[in-house]
């Protein structure tokens, strides 16, 4: 029996009184990319944050290759390892080259000596554009490049799960594309995703799955096209409704 | 942070002036020499001012009536001689302030850090090295220096505990660390506060433990930022190695007391003044130009 790559049980999470996860339950196979759409403060990021256990949850389970991650005693940091997310403000080191931010999770959490990081951190930069970008600090590039630097950063660790924070919002228009097709050309090569996402045509275009969240729950899921033209719930199609009248699809 | 929309309150009716109206940039803060509207008029009126103004200041000193009389201001406190004659004496011991405020310093940065990441460290079990941090730096900031450095050097010698050096220079050295090393550290905690807990979020989520993060991430940011306000700490600690002096040390103002007391003459209190001021002066200058590159950098856009 093959285990899922993620698996999310009636997990719920609050900040004091506002309940912003209401049991939610995901499951996520290998190789899949799930992408998560619904308005601001629906519990996306959140949803993210929790299952990179950044944040303790308050009820429910969270299970990684068929491993209770949220149980008492698991080590964080080694499931952290195995987990990346990219964020929407990027959050690259702002006092290190760009080749010190993706080196330094290899060398001091991996172990692997400089050499060995500073090579796969090459092999990764030059595969996402970056190959001469390498010795530049991350103030000094657009936010496209500085999003791309930060999904190379994740994946420096290999890791089997990533979690992409809409890691578009904060960009320009005009750069948004290129961050687009790096996740695409990572959905292309296999890698397990979960998106929390505002850009419908790219979620569409890309997942294997759509989740709709509303407040703090996953209402509806299923394949983009079933959820985009012929989505069964009403907040669904409330929702998408919005998204068309403003012109974002 | 460049704030220009920063709300002013400006009493009502004021005539003419607009409380959101744009500064130019540098403009918050008189300048030093004139500045405003017509540059090169104001610059001449402020030296001619500023000669103007120094100039009565003098003669008001030189032509007060005890300023050159027998045994007046003049002779008793720069009297060339005598200046030329305790200069070197008073020099010779000042090397002993120099190597203990060096010493402390070093001292002070490193225990320093340790009571601010104490002092940051999260979670319940903690609590008693965060309530023992918080303690010390508020005790300690609330002592003046000259007494911790009473207590300690007569104190601790007095003890004549084993395996501890009975020197008043070892304890004048630990007097001021414990003295400094508060106020450094609540300099190194606003350094650490000020950086984004995204940061940490970042290096957690790529499996760094939460003191690879703090050594790594957090803290070469948090020092980058607080080098301004950690030299003037600084200084203020080599200004106050001269209260070593009260334990009868023989370093630059005892050596300029004990001269003083000799000769009749004050002048060794203002040689010793010269020397700090040579030694602290540019010190002061050089962290007044890191600030204000930083501002520059920060309204430029570029991270700090």
């Amino acid at each position: 029996m093959s285990d899922a790559t993620l698996r999310v049980e009636g997990v719920q999470k609050r900040f004091g009184d506002l309940e912003v996860l209401r049991g939610v339950d995901l499951l996520v196979d290998d190789h899949e990319v799930v992408c998560l759409i619904g308005a601001s403060g629906s519990g996306k990021s959140t949803l993210l944050r929790c299952i990179d256990l950044l944040e303790p949850i308050d009820a429910g389970r969270i299970l990684i290759e068929g491993v209770d991650v949220t149980a008492a005693g698991v080590d964080h940091n080694a499931v952290r390892r195995s987990i990346g997310i990219v964020f929407q403000s990027f959050n690259l080191f702002p006092h290190m080259s760009v080749r010190r931010n993706v080196t330094l999770a290899p060398r001091k959490v991996l172990g692997l000596s400089e050499a060995d990081a500073g090579e796969r951190a090459d092999e990764l930069l030059s595969r996402f554009g970056l190959q001469d970008k390498s010795e530049e600090f991350p103030d000094r590039l657009s936010g496209g490049q500085q999003q791309r630097v930060a999904i190379v950063r994740a994946l420096a660790m290999r890791p089997q799960l990533l979690l992409l924070d809409e890691v578009t919002s904060a960009l320009d228009p005009v750069l948004v594309a290129e961050v687009l097709d790096a996740i695409r050309e990572l959905a292309g090569q296999g890698m397990t995703m979960v998106i929390a996402t505002h850009e419908m045509g790219f979620a569409r275009d890309i997942a294997s799955r759509v989740c709709f969240l509303n407040d703090g729950a996953i209402v509806e899921q299923g394949e983009p096209d079933q959820i985009f033209t012929k989505p069964t719930q009403p907040e669904t199609r409330v929702f998408l409704d919005r998204i068309i009248a403003a012109g974002r699809m | 942070m460049g704030d220009p929309g920063r709300e002013v309150s400006v009493p009502k009716g004021t005539p003419g002036v607009d409380p959101r109206a744009p500064m130019p940039p540098g403009s918050r803060s008189p300048k030093l020499l004139g500045g405003g509207v017509d540059g090169r008029r104001s610059v001449w009126v402020a030296v001619l001012s500023t000669i103007l103004f120094f100039a009565v200041a003098a003669i008001l000193i030189v032509r007060s009536p005890g300023w050159s009389s027998d045994a007046g201001v003049r002779q008793q406190f720069f009297d060339a001689a005598e200046f030329r004659y305790s200069l070197p004496k008073i020099l010779d011991k000042f090397w002993r302030n120099v190597f203990i405020f060096c010493v402390a310093e070093v001292l002070v940065l490193a225990f320093a850090l340790l009571l601010a990441v104490m002092r940051s460290l999260p979670g319940a079990v903690f609590t008693p090295l965060r309530v023992l941090s918080n303690a010390y730096t508020i005790l300690f900031r609330g002592l003046p220096t000259i007494l911790v450095i009473a207590i300690l050097g007569f104190g601790m010698p007095a003890l004549q505990l084993q395996g501890l050096p009975n020197s008043d220079i070892f304890w004048a050295i630990i007097a001021l660390v414990l003295v400094y090393s508060a106020y450094v550290a609540e300099v190194y905690r606003a350094g650490i506060e000020s950086i984004h807990p995204s940061q940490a979020a970042a290096a957690r989520s790529l499996g760094l433990t939460r003191g690879q993060a703090m050594r790594h991430v957090i803290l070469p940011q948090a020092v980058r930022r607080v080098v301004p306000p950690l030299m003037n700490d600084f200084i203020g600690l080599q200004k106050d190695s001269a209260l070593v002096a009260f334990l009868g040390l023989t370093e630059g103002l005892r050596q300029a007391q004990i001269i003083t007391a000799n000769d009749f003459n004050f002048t060794p209190y203002v040689a010793l003044a010269l020397v700090y001021v040579v030694i602290t002066v540019p010190q002061v200058l050089f962290v007044d130009w890191l600030v204000k590159r930083d501002q520059n950098r920060r309204q430029s856009g570029g991270v700090a």
